[in-house]
């Protein structure tokens, strides 16, 4: 196993520190450099911000992993805050929505799975269209509207703070799942049968790994989670909306290749993916609180994704070619 | 090669297969809402149904040839709000420029964002997806950082430059003029043409085209190349049509695009469907949403039912090719 391993995770993990060490320098000049950036405040607000994305990326790291991609949870985030409304103004109770909603998102989750695994088809091909069929559920349910009236305990506990101090308490939720999520993928032999399924499914099927029903779990957690952030992101504005969290899907997708996950599969860490998305939330941050439009900050994750993938290359053809030349001279001489 | 002369015939009837499937769906849909409502097919509503697919056709006709070399280009919504910006900005900076400056330079724009897509797919080794999705990032914020926040209104740009959207030549208004000769021009290209068969060659399996010596280097540059023109070109029509640009246009139009190819027959895998079924892809698309709002349905169910469409077409799609599969194991086993 260890042989295995060996390989394929040596790369990614030296892309992971990259990015580790980057976020902390970032980190670091960001709290020097720009004002604002290191107050107790700011930190709750990044800290809310970058929650979302956090959480969609830990499932979705789990079935890039696996060489799958899941595009549709920014719409099932969508679909679950438009049924959260309709729930609430039909009287349902809360107690009663949230854990409704986490189950509904589930069974999104095992649409995608079952076309995905089911029927074979690909999963970036079916994702786009669950991504439109969900969103289109959405305003279906709610069409154009907006439900605000939640209750005040609730939507107080998703914006406020551990003991009223800096830390979010929806933060606690965040390390929770982190923790489950890492533990889950680098310390145990499930963990471990994700990436051989990404390195070579056909070669997982033969060593006894059920490739189709392990996706299909996969897709499943992923809509329960998407659910999950549907409900946190409907109470954080205390405002349920068709149109909630639409384009997620592109910025989780980007801080998980960014975090150093192979697009291809069978590669990358947990805490490179967390670097990832602390990396995007904090520059964005920073960028904000310096006045920089946020949308010419664009151009920063889109170069850093593309870097993400274009340096590793870079690195080992240059390698490759030194290798060649000193074996060239070594012959020669 | 045996199984070569097989394969032939087999693969021309099931293109036959699936483009039909799309025209008899079209059919269906066009003659169900005629019946409830027969100023469906009026002159003006047919007219806005086809100024309103000419944008789509255009962008989709690039992306297939991107889609058939089995990779993908979602920074064409990007691309389409930088050429928009980019020559409102020179036009209304220029009104005497003629339309075919405004046409060129919005293809130009186009040509250079797909031709950097193109390098760092081929010569960074990176995936079509990651660097398009990064494109798509950096051309957007590239416009938001042009613009800040400002717009070009219809009353700054020419009035030749607008008039270009309703002007028409023999009764056939210009954008869809321009939409037919594009995905007429390319599907020409792809099926008859030398370089759209090695794109096909390509999409069936990249290793085995290079073996067989196959330039791919300049083909996938040419591929990413037009999808960008195109885009490009789409930003012009767009801005031409709406009149009032900002740094947002297009945004989000990637998967109205991807959705139109994929509904129009091609598949994600590459190396099979048409330019010209992706047209019709963007055709029905459009159309449906035109029902819907003629037949008085909620507005809100379009988005629901254009998904739903992406997974059955796909879902058909796999079905043939299994059918195929099995069809073609059958014959071989019998030579």
């Amino acid at each position: 196993m260890s042989e295995l391993r060996r390989p394929g995770s040596r790369r990614a993990l030296g892309w992971d520190s990259i990015i580790v060490a980057l976020t902390v320098v970032v980190l670091i000049i960001a709290s020097f450099a720009v004002e604002n950036f290191g107050t107790s405040r700011n930190f709750t607000f990044l800290a809310l911000d970058l929650l979302p994305i956090a959480l969609v990326a830990l499932p979705m790291t789990f079935i890039i992993v696996t060489g799958e991609i899941d595009l549709s949870v920014a719409s099932t985030l969508g679909f679950t805050s438009a049924l959260m409304g309709t729930f609430w103004t039909h009287g349902l109770s809360i107690e009663t929505i949230i854990p409704l909603c986490v189950v509904i998102g589930a069974i999104l989750g095992a649409v995608n799975g079952f076309l995905v695994t089911g029927l074979g088809l690909p999963s970036l091909a079916v994702t786009i269209g669950t991504l439109a069929f969900y969103r289109g559920l959405a305003l279906v349910v709610l069409g154009d509207g907006a439900v605000a009236d939640f209750p005040a305990a609730y939507t107080g506990w998703v914006t406020g703070n551990i003991g009223g101090g800096s830390i979010p308490n929806v933060l606690i939720l965040l390390v929770i799942l982190a923790l489950i999520f890492g533990v889950i993928l680098h310390a145990t032999p499930f963990g471990r049968s994700l990436y051989a399924i990404g390195a070579n499914a056909q070669a997982a099927h033969f060593s006894g790994i059920r490739v189709a029903r392990t996706k299909f779990w996969l897709y499943v957690v992923s809509g329960a989670v998407a659910g999950l952030v549907g409900v946190l992101w409907t109470l954080r504005y205390s405002s349920a909306r068709a149109d909630n969290g639409a384009g997620l899907e592109l910025a989780v997708v980007a801080a998980v290749l960014l975090g150093g996950v192979s697009i291809f599969g069978g590669k990358g860490t947990l805490p490179g993916v967390l670097a990832g998305v602390v990396l995007l939330a904090a520059l964005q941050n920073a960028l904000r609180l310096e006045d920089v439009s946020g949308q010419a900050l664009n151009i920063v994750t889109g170069v850093l994704l593309v870097a993400s993938v274009l340096l590793p290359n870079i690195i080992t053809s240059i390698r490759t070619t030194w290798q060649r030349r000193r074996l060239r001279s070594a012959a020669a001489h | 090669m045996t199984t070569m002369t097989v394969k032939a015939p087999a693969i021309g009837s099931f293109f036959k297969a699936r483009e039909l499937g799309i025209v008899l769906a079209l059919v269906a849909l066009v003659g169900y809402t005629a019946i409830g409502n027969p100023r469906f097919l009026s002159g003006q509503s047919i007219r806005d149904i086809l100024l309103n697919t000419a944008i789509l056709a255009v962008m989709a006709a690039g992306q297939a040839v991107v889609v058939i070399t089995r990779n993908i280009d979602l920074s064409v919504g990007s691309v389409l709000g930088l050429s928009a910006f980019a020559v409102a900005t020179m036009m209304s900076a220029n009104p005497d420029l003629p339309m075919i400056v405004a046409l060129l330079a919005g293809l130009a724009v186009g040509a250079v964002c797909g031709l950097l897509n193109g390098v760092l797919v081929r010569y960074g080794r990176v995936p079509a997806l990651v660097v398009t999705l990064g494109t798509l990032y950096i051309y957007r914020g590239l416009a938001y950082s042009w613009a800040g926040g400002s717009q070009v209104n219809a009353d700054e740009l020419p009035r030749h430059f607008l008039s270009f959207a309703n002007d028409s030549l023999l009764g056939i208004p210009w954008l869809v003029l321009i939409a037919i000769v594009v995905v007429g021009g390319v599907s020409l290209m792809m099926r008859n043409y030398r370089v759209g068969r090695e794109l096909y060659a390509m999409g069936s399996s990249p290793p085995a085209a290079e073996l067989a010596g196959i330039k791919v280097a300049r083909n996938l540059l040419g591929a990413f190349l037009l999808s960008g023109a195109l885009a490009g070109l789409a930003g012009v029509l767009f801005a031409a049509r709406f009149g009032t640009v900002d740094a947002a246009a297009g945004t989000g139009y990637e998967l109205n695009v991807v959705a139109a190819v994929v509904v129009g027959g091609v598949a994600v895998f590459g190396g099979s469907g048409s330019v010209w079924g992706a047209g019709l892809g963007a055709l029905l698309l459009t159309v449906i949403g035109s029902a819907l709002a003629v037949l008085d349905i909620n507005q809100f169910w379009q988005q629901a039912i254009v998904g739903a469409l992406i997974v059955l077409a796909i879902g058909a799609d796999r079905l043939v090719a299994v059918r195929l599969a099995r069809s073609l194991r059958k014959r071989d086993s019998h030579v």
